[in-house]
């Protein structure tokens, strides 16, 4: 697809491309690019579910490091499998060893943890460095070695799908297909033991066995995206996803589809895009795609998003802001305040007489029939905290005004019932709303 | 006039072993705060992170100048550093997962770019990035004459790679032995620190620069890989041999030190990869002091826990022993063996005691010395004592609190009270005098 020699060509270019485009994403983009897609696709969605258990058991960085681990097992299998007179290159092969070269990290991680008084974070990072720089040292007597050159291999590291096979792309897809099924006729048990272990112990639940299953899982994932992500990325598929969902939801069920959905649509697009475009390596598209909906989710999902989290915030303060200013102007009127709330501000006040709390007369401020209702709920409720704080709490009449001021926005009808009810049957008289003290 | 070898040493050897050395010093002492404040990991971000940085300044000046490559370099770690951070705080993701998304993410983008520069036929590729190129570092001009060693005409050669991990290193000594109490502080108690008017945030953000500026400087030499590796593995060593911080740091440049040395040098006779080479001996090192270390050892443990079970079998029989003998019983070895078990530690335990001369043998019973009835009244009253104390002060009923004082009644130095001095312990038995 690169511009030819003539200088017709390029108008004529980007009509074939976006024809093109159009082919690849609804999959009639030839054979060989379509398994790659699927196949990506359906690891993207496996690596979803996967890392939504994954990252509520808090085992993201494992993952980093047992992908990092799988290098030296890569390096030797190429070379043991050549010594031994086969085909270095076999995707099985190389999967095979890069399983157990990653099961190996794993299981150092766990030694170190249980041997040493180093932390998590350590033993991860030592395995991860250590065990790759191993794979380094096998890669480059791949390379000085007279049975064949380490090009494959050395794909293994940033991933590439155009040297994939067809037969590798379905070997992945299936191998997605088998993990997500796993994943869910297991969904109760992870769930129990990702939300609360000690639980599972008490009912008899193998815990070792079930957290075994999820790594067995993790590994499966690793190994089969090796070729098409690489080992430095794969780990990405296996956090992002879940990281993503994890603000559009708060129930485990809805978290486990949705970051199916990202990690699916991640693979695809990875994929897709990385077939249209010349020189873009699949494993980077997929993960600044998965990225990019990490970023949008963040900002954007209606409860957990920061956008959402920050509007329901200064809703919060321009409520109290309003109570406030509604109070005083009703305490003005009773005669027992003569200034105005600090939190008034012009815009605040024009909020509010836009709202009709409020009206502008030539004195001044005047309360509406509403706003007047309003104030005088909320001196109430100030004076039945005020109250019960003093009599219930044992706080200092003179220190209670600061607290009330930040509780008198919440109470709820329910509570200022109970409030009131406790208040009578101790016999304290319940403040009345005209500032009087009874 | 230079022998041969040292001649190749010097034009093939010199320098890639000062890099590694000087990058090995500086990541190794910045990697002890990382590993006491467990954010071992975050200098495996920064160091995938920077890679961004370094493609993007390359793309933009179109040329390797080390100027730019670092101010690159530096500000895609800083925006790693402050990127985690807010995704931790806005939106309240857990930082491993939130380290993961960052440095992933613009690792992504770095490749990404690197594919486009060496569309462009350029000399960035994208394995140097993982291990460095230490191999090019060689002398082009170096002396075959000794007094040519130190004259502006071959220093001149020195590859400006060395200079600028030799100004880090240093930068990086003064910043650590200036700060010191400071980093110190911060990495044990933040509140404190804060109470002593050091600002925490600020001491982290230091750190973190100048983990960035150590990974970027390094990067060039000796790759990514040795940078994570000698972030975490010499600290970590250093951990399992000492206890204190000071002596943590200088035994963890040592370690640095002997890795960089070492890794290179089986690197040169094996003739493979020199960055892995080290990573792979930073592991050797660190598994070594994880068996061998003579405090945290697993063998030491290990000794530690069988030479204490060994006491215990043998404090449990004196004092079985010594029971016996209040009832007037005979100690036959087959009674003995039905009270304290039939196991090799109790068998040892009589050898060790006839041994030590506690015990004799009479035919097939024991007898106590007078040296062992000593011991065995001392630890019958430790049991006994400690049995009036738990009824007494802990409230427990009488019948509950033997399988309690067999344990604690071989714990020693504890100081049972003295001041009281019961005749009987609350099963009515005679407490033994001192």
């Amino acid at each position: 697809m690169r511009p030819g020699g003539t200088s017709v060509q390029p108008l004529i270019e980007p009509i074939d491309n976006a024809s093109e485009i159009v082919k690849v994403l609804t999959l009639h983009g030839g054979f060989n690019t379509n398994a790659v897609i699927l196949g990506t696709t359906l690891l993207g969605i496996a690596a979803g579910v996967i890392g939504a258990f994954a990252l509520l058991r808090k085992r993201s960085l494992t993952a980093d490091a047992l992908s990092h681990a799988t290098l030296p097992g890569i390096a030797g299998a190429f070379l043991i499998a050549t010594a031994l007179g086969y085909s270095g290159r076999s995707m099985p092969v190389l999967m095979l060893g890069a399983a157990i070269t990653g099961v190996i990290g794993v299981a150092c991680i766990h030694l170190i943890l249980q041997h040493t008084r180093l932390k998590e974070d350590a033993a991860i990072g030592i395995v991860l460095s250590v065990f790759f720089g191993i794979g380094i040292v096998l890669l480059s007597v791949v390379q000085t070695s007279k049975t064949g050159s380490a090009a494959g291999i050395n794909h293994y590291i940033y991933g590439q799908t155009a040297a994939m096979t067809r037969s590798d792309a379905y070997l992945m897809g299936t191998i997605g297909v088998i993990a997500s099924l796993i994943a869910l006729v297991m969904l109760k048990e992870f769930m129990v033991v990702c939300f609360n272990e000690g639980f599972a112990r008490s009912t008899g639940m193998p815990v070792w066995l079930i957290d075994s299953i999820l790594l067995g899982l993790v590994v499966l994932i690793t190994v089969s995206g090796l070729q098409a992500v690489g080992l430095i990325l794969i780990v990405a598929m296996l956090i992002i996803p879940p990281a993503a969902a994890r603000f559009w939801t708060d129930r485990l069920w809805r978290l486990v589809l949705i970051s199916a959905f990202i990690g699916g649509l991640s693979g695809y697009g990875g994929a897709a895009i990385s077939a249209i475009f010349p020189r873009k390596p699949a494993g980077s598209v997929i993960v600044l795609v998965a990225g990019s909906l990490f970023l949008v989710s963040m900002l954007l999902a209606p409860t957990r998003g920061v956008l959402a989290d920050t509007a329901r915030r200064i809703r919060l303060r321009l409520l109290i802001a309003r109570d406030h200013v509604l109070e005083s102007l009703y305490e003005i009127e009773l005669g027992i305040a003569n200034s105005m709330h600090p939190h008034a501000s012009w815009w605040l006040i024009r909020l509010m007489s836009l709202r009709g709390w409020i009206k502008q007369d030539p004195h001044g401020l005047v309360l509406s029939e509403s706003g007047r209702e309003q104030g005088k709920r909320i001196h109430r409720n100030h004076r039945l905290w005020e109250q019960y704080l003093v009599s219930y709490a044992d706080i200092a009449p003179t220190h209670v005004d600061w607290s009330v001021d930040q509780v008198e926005h919440v109470l709820s009808d329910e509570l200022i019932a109970d409030l009131e009810a406790a208040l009578l049957e101790r016999g304290i008289s319940i403040p009345a709303s005209n500032g009087g003290r009874a | 006039m230079i022998p041969d070898f040292f001649q190749t040493f010097l034009l093939l050897d010199l320098f890639p072993l000062v890099s590694a050395l000087l990058a090995a010093i500086s990541c190794g002492l910045l990697g002890n705060f990382l590993v006491l404040r467990k954010q071992s990991l975050m200098g495996d971000a920064i160091s995938h992170a920077v890679l961004p940085g370094l493609v993007a300044a390359f793309l933009i000046t179109q040329s390797r100048s080390p100027g730019m490559m670092f101010l690159g370099a530096a500000i895609s770690a800083l925006a790693t550093v402050v990127l985690v951070d807010l995704i931790k705080r806005l939106g309240k993701v857990e930082p491993g997962a939130a380290m993961g998304v960052v440095f992933s993410v613009l690792f992504a983008l770095g490749v990404l770019l690197l594919e486009n520069a060496s569309a462009r036929s350029v000399d960035l590729d994208a394995n140097c990035v993982l291990h460095g190129n230490l191999q090019t570092l060689f002398w082009t001009s170096s002396p075959t004459e000794w007094n040519q060693l130190l004259t502006p005409d071959t220093l001149g050669e020195i590859p400006r790679q060395v200079w600028t991990l030799l100004g880090t290193a240093l930068a990086v000594i003064a910043f650590v032995s200036v700060f010191f109490k400071e980093l110190r502080i911060v990495s044990f108690d933040p509140g404190i620190a804060t109470i002593q008017g050091i600002h925490a945030g600020m001491m982290h953000m230091a750190l973190m620069g100048f983990v960035a500026i150590a990974a970027v400087a390094s990067f060039d030499a000796v790759g990514s890989i040795l940078v994570i590796a000698m972030l975490i593995c010499p600290a970590a060593t250093a951990r399992l041999l000492t206890d204190r911080l000071g002596s943590q740091i200088i035994v963890s440049v040592i370690v640095a030190i002997i890795t960089a040395i070492g890794g290179y040098t089986l690197a040169a006779l094996l003739g493979v990869n020199a960055a892995g080479m080290m990573a792979s001996f930073a592991g050797v090192v660190l598994a070594t002091a994880m068996i061998a270390s003579p405090s945290h050892g697993i063998v030491a443990k290990a000794l530690n826990h069988r030479r204490l079970g060994n006491l215990v079998a043998l404090e449990d029989l004196l004092g079985t022993l010594y029971r016996l003998s209040e009832q007037d019983n005979e100690a036959s070895i087959a009674n003995l063996y039905a009270s304290l078990g039939v196991d090799n530690r109790t068998t040892k335990a009589i050898d060790r005691a006839e041994f030590d001369g506690l015990i004799v043998r009479v035919n097939d019973h024991i007898q106590l010395t007078d040296e062992g009835k000593h011991q065995g009244a001392s630890i019958i009253r430790r049991h006994r004592l400690w049995e009036g104390y738990l009824v007494t002060e802990a409230g427990l009923s009488p019948d509950h609190v033997h399988e309690t004082a067999e344990q604690l009644e071989h714990l020693k130095g504890l100081g049972v009270r003295t001041d009281i001095q019961p005749e009987r312990d609350p099963h009515g038995k005679p407490i033994p005098p001192e």
